[in-house]
């Protein structure tokens, strides 16, 4: 099967779906790639370190469409700017094509596809559950924008990120306010946490506080309660209360912090704003507002897709091509994301195929056999799944010990009487000398109860060699039976006991001094 | 010696014996703890041996103490760490055979008498025996199930609670023949007590087959308890404190770390005493692997995780049983030395059930001269994998499995486990992709952080060892 990666017709994108290294993994995975004269070039990756990885340049563009059985991109087809062709048409009637494709923005391009019978796999529509993280293009494109969005905003700040006591003067750290802790947020957090700045982060969504504290940033909270957690790992709309409180937050913020990140985004829905245009005169002039939602119409008042604004001494930029600005990066995890999709579907006997009752095949399908398959079947994701997104699994607390609750007063009061009754008895009853001996081994049991509990974990081996050692009291018996024995048998018997308890006792006593002779700070 | 004197001997051993358990709760007083505990028993047989009369048997006197401590101490002198479990069981099986023999002498001894007293002392009679009896076939089972001697999978015998059941009323009644007997003991109730000496072995051995090999940990704690009890019994059989008092603090000894044991397995005692995980765990496992559907797991090879540890800045090392079968602890102390080496913070987890033997893995890991401050118990080290790089695991599984904390149908659900999984990496070194001794399916295996590390932990282990070498030198 041939797998074809024709340009990116996008003048501005630099990525590209297969590099020489996720080329090698595919031809091992049986697949011929041909990769399109020079599709690699701006991502650094030339033809001829394709050729290396045993990858078939084609010179024609033309050819490429044709001859692929699998058409791997990174952008949606769309009309090439240099032939005014639309590449959906370019594409062989009931072959593949896998790249991003947003269907739901983009429903003449699902109309398109079905009618060529494309068999079309939507990079941005894998199911976010744990199995799939390693082809969730969304994360992975996610991460580096983070990072990128950090980088672009050292470049429009004038000053250092991290504080300095040099001769010349101190040097304060810079404040970012990073707002929205998925994927690309925490990229952002600890990009600019090892950039020395002084991090704080805020999310609608309490689950990934711990997250945000363990990148090493402050997790900012609101006195308000609300779970912002909606479908698939992303946020929801909140009420209008909890929005108002947020905003004071921010606009508290905004006055302190120098650098501002945002990628809060609502699927299906425009970006929020959040960062309004009074907030944007009250910070420091000098600031940045990285804004990572502009694709989306931005978090900011002022965001203008694929420019950098001057406000009143604030820069806001707002690129919407953050991950192709880190194109080689970029192309070398997309690939690796393509990799992995195509492995699994290898999965079986068969080979390379498309597996209709595999969730994640099935999520990213849109069109298939002439037909529109988006949007699929809901999947049925346990909670912990949702927020598999977030690259870390929630764990319910266990349940609690039905054994461990607290004894109900009656079951005291029951048990205080069965002890009482069974004192009574055996006061009635017993020879006062068993009463001593009983009174002294009740009192035992209690200074050992005691005594026990404090024993520390790793030394409950030598405890029970030391209880086996000293459980050979045994022999005080044996010696008394040996000394009072009538018959040779009584002697014999308790000599014998005699013997196996004195092993006890020095086997015992020997080996836990063994042990403790080892331990050691 | 007076009759004075020689009481208040055995309160000096009693005492001392207490204060030898206590020295146990902390490493800084144990070793004293442990001299306390030889003083206290010099006292008591010195005490003895001047108490009584040994007219011409001394012979047999010395000639058995003299025999059994040589064999005592050539047992704990030979004993190699990793088979700890094994020679403690051997040692509670002495125990119960010596209190077994013990109650029949004093019953073979026995003179004429009546009313309370006879009753209480035959009662006393017969349940040291009976608890002697099942101290020692107990004791031997579990040594051979650790020993590897007898199979470790639980033996279910058809109807076993009845029988067992049935064992108990006929010794009860038994017992109750020999108490209306009174003494001096006849030809037909001394033939009573071994018939009732006979049951306590069946159902000793009957009970730890019936135990799988993930339980031993409460199965040798429960059988230190007994023999403590025999002791106990003894004591109160030859009217004599020392003994009462010794049996009455190891039995709440081996009480408590049965308990401790159990709610680190979140079960409670009886289902540990009365079945195997295999009749429960069976069905639920089977099904919850064929549910998960065909996952798939990555391995690793021995350089990836030798270069692993050599960049990571935090490793938790995790040993289980799989690390003494293999006698791996002394090459992992040498990992550890040298990721120490190379700045990084190494830290030991420490599963209460780890192993065959409360404490079992801090005595191989003492063993190889690991430092005990860098050793922690679970709910000490629990928070702190989400700051760690790597989390290396050795031979473990069960007490790393995700699904008790995450899949109510999991048949440990509930049992509290090392949260490894929360860790950037975990690798996990095992044979193959086999469950472990409770038959459950580890998710933990298939998490997107995990890679398995196959084969022989000692092989798997000197080879990391070495290429962690080369790696830190290039």
């Amino acid at each position: 099967m041939i797998i074809g990666i024709p340009h990116e017709s996008e003048l501005r994108e630099n990525r590209v779906a297969v590099t020489p290294e996720t080329a090698r993994k595919l031809i091992k995975l049986g697949f011929d790639v041909h990769v399109e004269k020079g599709a690699g070039h701006k991502a650094d990756f030339e033809d001829e370190a394709y050729r290396d990885a045993g990858v078939t340049i084609v010179d024609d563009p033309k050819t490429i469409w044709n001859e692929a059985d699998i058409v791997m991109k990174v952008l949606p087809p769309a009309v090439d700017p240099q032939t005014g062709v639309h590449e959906a048409e370019l594409i062989r009637i009931g072959g593949t094509l896998v790249s991003f494709l947003w269907p739901a923005q983009h429903p003449d391009l699902l109309e398109k596809l079905k009618d060529r019978k494309i068999t079309a796999l939507a990079m941005d529509c894998i199911p976010r559950i744990s199995r799939a993280q390693k082809m969730d293009a969304l994360s992975s494109m996610a991460n580096i924008a983070g990072y990128r969005a950090v980088v672009e905003a050292a470049n429009h700040f004038g000053r250092f990120f991290t504080g300095q006591m040099t001769a010349a003067g101190t040097v304060k750290p810079a404040k970012v306010l990073v707002i929205g802790a998925g994927v690309a947020g925490l990229a952002a957090i600890g990009a600019a946490k090892n950039l020395g700045a002084i991090v704080r982060a805020f999310d609608t969504r309490p689950a990934v506080k711990d997250q945000v504290i363990s990148m090493g940033a402050d997790f900012l909270e609101l006195d308000f309660e609300e779970d912002g957690t909606g479908e698939g790992g992303y946020a929801k709309v909140m009420s209008k209360e909890f929005i108002d409180a947020e905003m004071a937050l921010f606009r508290e913020q905004c006055k302190e912090v120098d650098i501002i990140i945002t990628t809060a985004l609502i699927p299906g829905k425009k970006a929020p704003i959040l960062i309004t245009e009074d907030m944007v005169h009250s910070m420091k002039p000098g600031s940045v507002i990285v804004d990572l939602a502009a694709a989306n119409g931005g978090n900011c008042a002022f965001t203008q897709a694929d420019r950098v604004i001057h406000e009143a001494g604030v820069k806001i930029v707002g690129y919407t091509d953050l991950a192709g600005r880190l194109a080689a990066q970029a192309s070398q995890l997309y690939g690796n994301n393509l990799v992995h999709l195509l492995s699994d579907m290898c999965k079986g006997e068969n080979g390379y195929h498309v597996d209709l009752e595999d969730t994640v095949v099935r999520g990213a399908l849109v069109t298939h056999n002439g037909e529109i398959t988006w949007p699929p079947p809901k999947l049925e994701l346990p909670a912990q799944d949702a927020s598999a997104a977030n690259t870390e699994v929630v764990i319910p607390p266990p349940a609690p010990d039905e054994e461990a609750k607290p004894k109900g007063p009656m079951t005291t009061i029951i048990m205080m009487l069965v002890a009482a009754g069974l004192l009574w008895l055996i006061g009635q009853k017993a020879p006062s000398d068993f009463l001593n001996h009983f009174t002294v081994f009740v009192l035992s049991v209690f200074i050992g109860y005691q005594v026990i509990w404090n024993v520390t974990a790793a030394l409950h081996t030598p405890l029970m060699s030391v209880t086996n050692a000293i459980s050979g009291i045994i022999l005080v018996g044996a010696m008394l039976q040996v000394s009072h024995g009538e018959s040779t048998l009584v002697v014999g018997l308790a000599a014998f006991a005699l013997l196996i308890a004195m092993i006890n006792v020095a086997g015992g006593f020997l080996v836990t001094q063994r042990m403790l002779s080892m331990f050691r700070k | 010696m007076s009759q004075g004197l020689l009481s208040t001997a055995y309160l000096a051993a009693g005492i001392l014996f207490i204060f030898c358990l206590g020295g146990l709760s902390r490493h800084e007083t144990a070793r004293r703890g442990n001299l306390y505990g030889i003083i206290g028993m010099g006292i008591a047989l010195v005490a003895t041996f001047f108490s009584v009369q040994f007219d011409g048997v001394y012979m047999w006197l010395f000639g058995a103490v003299a025999v059994g401590a040589l064999i005592g101490t050539w047992l704990a002198l030979k004993v190699e760490m990793t088979s700890m479990p094994e020679l403690v069981a051997v040692l509670h099986s002495f125990v119960g055979l010596a209190a077994a023999v013990v109650g029949i002498n004093s019953y073979l001894e026995s003179h004429g008498g009546h009313g309370a007293e006879v009753t209480i002392h035959l009662i006393e009679v017969v349940l040291g025996v009976f608890i002697g009896g099942v101290t020692f076939t107990g004791s031997v089972v579990a040594y051979g199930k650790l020993a590897g001697k007898i199979r470790s999978k639980p033996l279910i015998m058809p109807g076993r609670h009845m029988l067992n059941l049935a064992m108990i009323i006929a010794a009860t009644v038994l017992g109750v023949l020999i108490v209306q007997g009174g003494m001096p003991h006849t030809q037909t109730t001394l033939v009573y007590l071994l018939v009732i000496l006979g049951i306590s072995f069946f159902i000793g051995w009957h009970m730890v087959m019936a135990i799988g090999g993930a339980d031993m940990p409460v199965v040798v704690s429960m059988l230190n308890s007994y023999s403590g009890w025999a002791a106990a019994a003894t004591g109160f059989m030859l009217s004599n404190d020392l003994l009462i008092i010794t049996g009455a603090l190891v039995g709440s000894s081996g009480a408590i770390l049965s308990y401790i044991m159990c709610a680190a397995m979140n079960r409670s005692f009886v289902s540990v005493i009365l079945g195997g995980f295999g009749d429960s765990g069976g069905g639920p496992a089977a099904g919850g692997a064929a549910a998960q559907g065909d996952l798939e797991y990555t391995s690793t090879s021995i350089d990836e995780t030798a270069e692993r540890m050599a960049n990571a800045k935090k490793v938790i090392v995790v040993p289980g049983y799989g690390m003494a079968v293999a006698h791996a602890q002394h090459p992992v102390k040498q990992i550890t030395d040298m990721l120490i080496e190379n700045k990084c913070d190494v830290q030991f987890a420490i599963h209460p059930v780890a192993g065959r033997l409360p404490g079992h893995m801090n005595v191989l890991l003492a063993e190889a001269r690991v430092p005990y401050d860098i050793v922690h118990e679970m709910d000490d080290i629990n928070n702190q994998f989400e700051e760690t790089d790597v989390v290396l695991i050795i031979g473990a599984n069960d007490i790393v499995n995700p699904g008790a904390l995450e899949d109510p149908s999991s048949p440990i659900y509930g049992m509290p486990v090392l949260e490894v999984w929360k860790a950037k990496k975990v690798i996990v070194m095992k044979r193959s992709m086999g469950v472990g001794y409770s038959g459950v399916d580890n998710p933990l295996f298939y998490k997107e952080n995990t890679d398995m590390l196959f084969g022989d932990a000692k092989a798997s282990v000197d080879g990391i060892l070495t290429a962690l070498g080369n790696f830190l030198k290039s």
